[in-house]
């Protein structure tokens, strides 16, 4: 007879999470995945004039809302038919890196070091203890550089969000992401303090991040093998690297693909992504594209158990985030790993190198930089029908946005997140989400303080501000796009 | 308590100008002496309809540093995104017996407007022994009317922010509106971090609030206009306005709520005092403002400024710019906008602690 056990709240994550699981023979056989906050954001958007998307948007999440604010103008871009010139490129980059930075740090330490570091041998109060009871393997002298980097970290994060405030004016939301680029002006003393500061996290991150995963992975070896969910891997690209092209077919520092599972690849092709909602809180059982809107909530639906809808990639499950752009972009290190890339601690690893690809880069554009000239490009919101799409790489994975300007106002508003295709619930066909797939197999050895299943949400970097956002007021179709 | 900083000194400390960024860093060691001693009330902090910014703009604090804050400062028995403990041992231990130990002395923190649609189940927070879920709704109101006081961090709770924004989907309300009991707003989207550390400094240091305006605000960071030491302003004066994002000029058209925001940021900067909104060129938007999200991009045509006052920025420019005041309105708009009428500020009058 499996055992029933429930997580709720998990915590040390951004948002609103409870998972239940069945547990038979020490080993998870069954799990849940719930997002449990609603708020409807892109209703809200819905009639108001459509530059206050990039400002609205951000507010799905105060952890990442650059990724938002960046999707959200490039949408407002495309709808207007301008690009930023070359200093808002960079600098719009520039911005989601040290966002980049700031939450990969935040969440490896803060998030989930608890998980493997036992702080309360070091500190022992709130808010460390109390804290679930299992064996902690680090020797004591890794231990207590571990709690040192905890705390070093909180600076770090601090400085990387300094780093952002620097061209974005300040963090959380960020200011200055405006249509057509950025409204800040590139100067020598700004160069010189984003500099400065980039060094010291350069050095964090080579050489006490990196480092620290890779001590945890040496006494928690095991967590380089539970985990792995769908093996699924998509990315839709970020940080375009070229002007004069649309942010799509612009090369960019983690290129967009999908390798599936079998170690086949695919050229993305958004036509090829729906919306399911059979076991979400949502009114009208249908499949979507992400670019028609659907559904009203139902809190008492029968049998669904998430606000999280379900995204599907040509009926697949899949995994988005810096396992997927690492594996996307063969990145050697994490490739060197094989099989147990495709883990609890893969995923951690995956995400520290990629912090230290994405600070080294912005060490090169912050020097592209031209001073004197353009950072925005001037528009006018069309009174005619527009549409525009917009896709990047959140820190936590891939994300897009799609917008409907109708009279100069915003007719629908659609953002497809990247914890919505990790933590989302099953499909119609009765297929798991990527998390609840990976906590499949999971160990557990102590019903009562089942730290091995938060180790495995975690991993993941959830985000559920970010996954629970949508709705429409009309229980049918209002509006498709084109895309691709 | 320890008593060694006045009120008044405090006040002085807090005050907006440009060399108090690191304000909050001279409360430290008397908050320090009170959690040493075991006697520094307990902090809950929960989340709602939120989005997270206000507990990621509380770790952008600089001085005192979030380190000291964390382990020093304050002693938080409960906050979604930091504590050790998850699930039912943290909602037991961290909350529940922590409110019911120290019922009436405990502050609690609530992050995120309460959404009341659907009988609250559009944000549950917890599961009952039962297994039905616990609404966020409900944690507020329980948790909420046995504090010493409810701070409420951000402009959601404090006034219903973007999620009660439109057609309120969820029907999400400040947590004034459902909880009868002492309480402080502390907006912006999100707040700096030294009005959400320097008014908990304020009440574990003194076991008090501090001076509120009609917007329960703390009027040691929220009783200035932007407009009044706005970088731009000599602009508005001149009546040169930018036209385009990143254009020099003053950003009224472009949709800037300096004129009617109450906050200190002009001043006190942010992000370590690298930059802020309109010094990035980017208009205020106006989000300490009971009124917030407004139209964020478009110039305004009417200001409320008091229950059924409005007035244009013109009438405002008018008082401000030193021109002639013209009717009533503009006289009035002006005094408020400076000061010159509501409550006197208390310094004169408050003795030292």
């Amino acid at each position: 007879m499996p055992q029933k056990i429930v997580v709720d709240p998990v915590t040390r994550i951004e948002g609103h999470l409870k998972i239940e699981v069945e547990v038979e023979g020490g080993k998870v056989v069954d799990a849940r995945t719930s997002g449990t906050l609603f708020r409807g954001l892109e209703l809200i958007m819905r009639g108001r004039d459509p530059r206050d998307a990039q400002q609205f948007m951000q507010r799905i999440c105060g952890v990442c809302p650059t990724g938002h604010a960046t999707a959200g103008t490039l949408a407002l871009d495309d709808a207007f038919g301008i690009a930023p010139p070359k200093n808002g490129r960079i600098i719009r980059n520039l911005i989601l890196g040290s966002n980049y930075i700031q939450s990969h740090v935040l969440h490896f330490f803060h998030l989930a070091a608890l998980d493997y570091v036992n702080a309360a041998a070091v500190v022992n109060a709130p808010p460390f203890t109390p804290q679930y009871q299992f064996e902690f393997k680090l020797p004591s002298d890794v231990n207590k550089a571990a709690v040192e980097a905890y705390i070093q970290a909180l600076v770090i994060r601090r400085k990387a969000q300094e780093m952002l405030a620097i061209w974005g004016g300040k963090m959380p939301h960020v200011q200055a992401i405006v249509p057509g680029g950025v409204t800040e002006h590139p100067d020598a003393q700004k160069i010189a303090e984003f500099k400065s500061r980039l060094k010291e996290l350069i050095d964090f991150v080579d050489n006490t991040y990196i480092p620290i995963v890779e001590a945890v992975a040496k006494y928690y070896p095991e967590w380089l093998e539970i985990g792995a969910g769908c093996k699924n891997m998509l990315a839709y690209g970020g940080f375009p690297l070229e002007d004069g092209k649309d942010h799509i077919s612009a090369k960019k520092l983690f290129p967009g693909g999908i390798v599936f599972a079998d170690g086949s690849k695919a050229v993305f092709d958004p036509n090829l992504v729906s919306e399911q909602v059979k076991y979400s809180w949502y009114k009208d059982e249908i499949a979507g594209k992400p670019t028609e809107a659907v559904v009203e909530p139902d809190p008492q639906k029968a049998g669904a158990y998430s606000w999280l809808k379900a995204p599907r990639y040509d009926g697949k499950v899949m995994e988005v985030g810096p396992l997927a752009r690492m594996i996307v972009m063969e990145e050697p290190r994490v490739k060197a790993l094989g099989a147990k890339a495709y883990s609890v601690l893969g995923r951690h690893y995956a995400r520290a190198i990629e912090c230290s690809i994405v600070a080294h880069a912005m060490d090169e554009w912050v020097t592209q930089l031209e001073i004197g000239q353009p950072v925005c490009t001037p528009h006018e919101v069309p009174s005619e029908t527009r549409q525009g799409v917009g896709l990047c790489e959140a820190a936590r994975g891939a994300l897009g946005h799609w917008h409907r300007i109708e009279n100069g106002l915003t007719r629908v508003y659609n953002a497809v997140v990247p914890t919505t295709w990790n933590a989302s619930p099953r499909d119609e066909k009765g297929q798991r989400g990527a998390m609840e797939e990976a906590l499949v197999g999971t160990p557990v050895k102590d019903p009562k303080n089942p730290v091995e299943l938060v180790r495995v949400v975690r991993s993941f970097d959830p985000c559920f501000g970010c996954a629970i956002h949508l709705m429409t007021p009309d229980k049918k179709t209002i509006a498709e796009f084109q895309i691709g | 308590m320890p008593t060694k900083l006045s009120r008044r000194e405090f006040l002085r400390l807090t005050a907006g100008s440009a060399a108090a960024i690191s304000m909050s860093g001279f409360l430290a060691p008397f908050i320090k002496e009170a959690v040493a001693a075991g006697e520094a009330p307990p902090v809950i902090w929960i989340q709602g309809a939120s989005c997270t910014g206000c507990s990621i703009s509380l770790l952008n604090t600089v001085h005192p540093s979030i380190k000291e804050v964390l382990l020093e400062t304050i002693s938080l028995r409960y906050h979604p995104n930091v504590m050790a403990a998850a699930g039912d041992l943290a909602l037991e231990e961290g909350m529940f017996k922590v409110a019911e130990k120290y019922k009436g002395q405990f502050f609690l923190v609530v992050e995120g407007a309460v959404p009341t649609g659907a009988n609250g189940l559009f944000c549950t927070v917890g599961e009952k022994k039962d297994g039905t879920p616990i609404t966020f709704e409900s944690l507020v109101k329980e948790i909420g009317s046995k504090a010493k006081a409810v701070l409420n961090v951000g402009t959601c709770s404090s006034f219903g922010g973007i999620p009660a924004a439109g057609d309120n989907p969820t029907d999400c309300v400040p947590v004034s509106r459902i909880v009868d009991n002492t309480m402080i707003n502390i907006p912006g989207c999100p707040p700096h971090p030294d009005w959400i550390v320097g008014t908990l400094a304020y009440v574990l240091l003194y076991n008090s609030i501090p001076e509120l305006d009609t917007h329960g605000r703390p009027k040691m960071f929220f009783g200035g206009i932007i407009h009044d030491n706005c970088p731009r302003r000599q602009y508005f004066d001149n009546g040169i306005y930018a036209r385009n994002f990143s254009d020099p000029g003053c950003l009224l058209e472009l949709g800037c709520k300096g004129p009617i925001a109450h906050c200190d940021s002009t001043t006190r900067l942010w992000n370590g005092g690298t930059n802020w909104c309109i010094k990035a060129g980017a208009p205020c938007i106006g989000c300490t403002e009971p009124e917030f999200p407004w139209v964020i991009y478009r110039r305004l045509p009417e200001f409320p400024i008091g229950p059924r006052i409005t007035t244009t920025v013109d009438e405002i420019g008018l008082v401000l710019g030193g021109l002639t005041a013209v009717g009533i309105a503009g006289h009035l708009v002006g005094n408020i906008a400076t000061g010159r009428i509501g409550p006197k500020k208390d310094e004169e009058k408050e003795g030292d602690n």
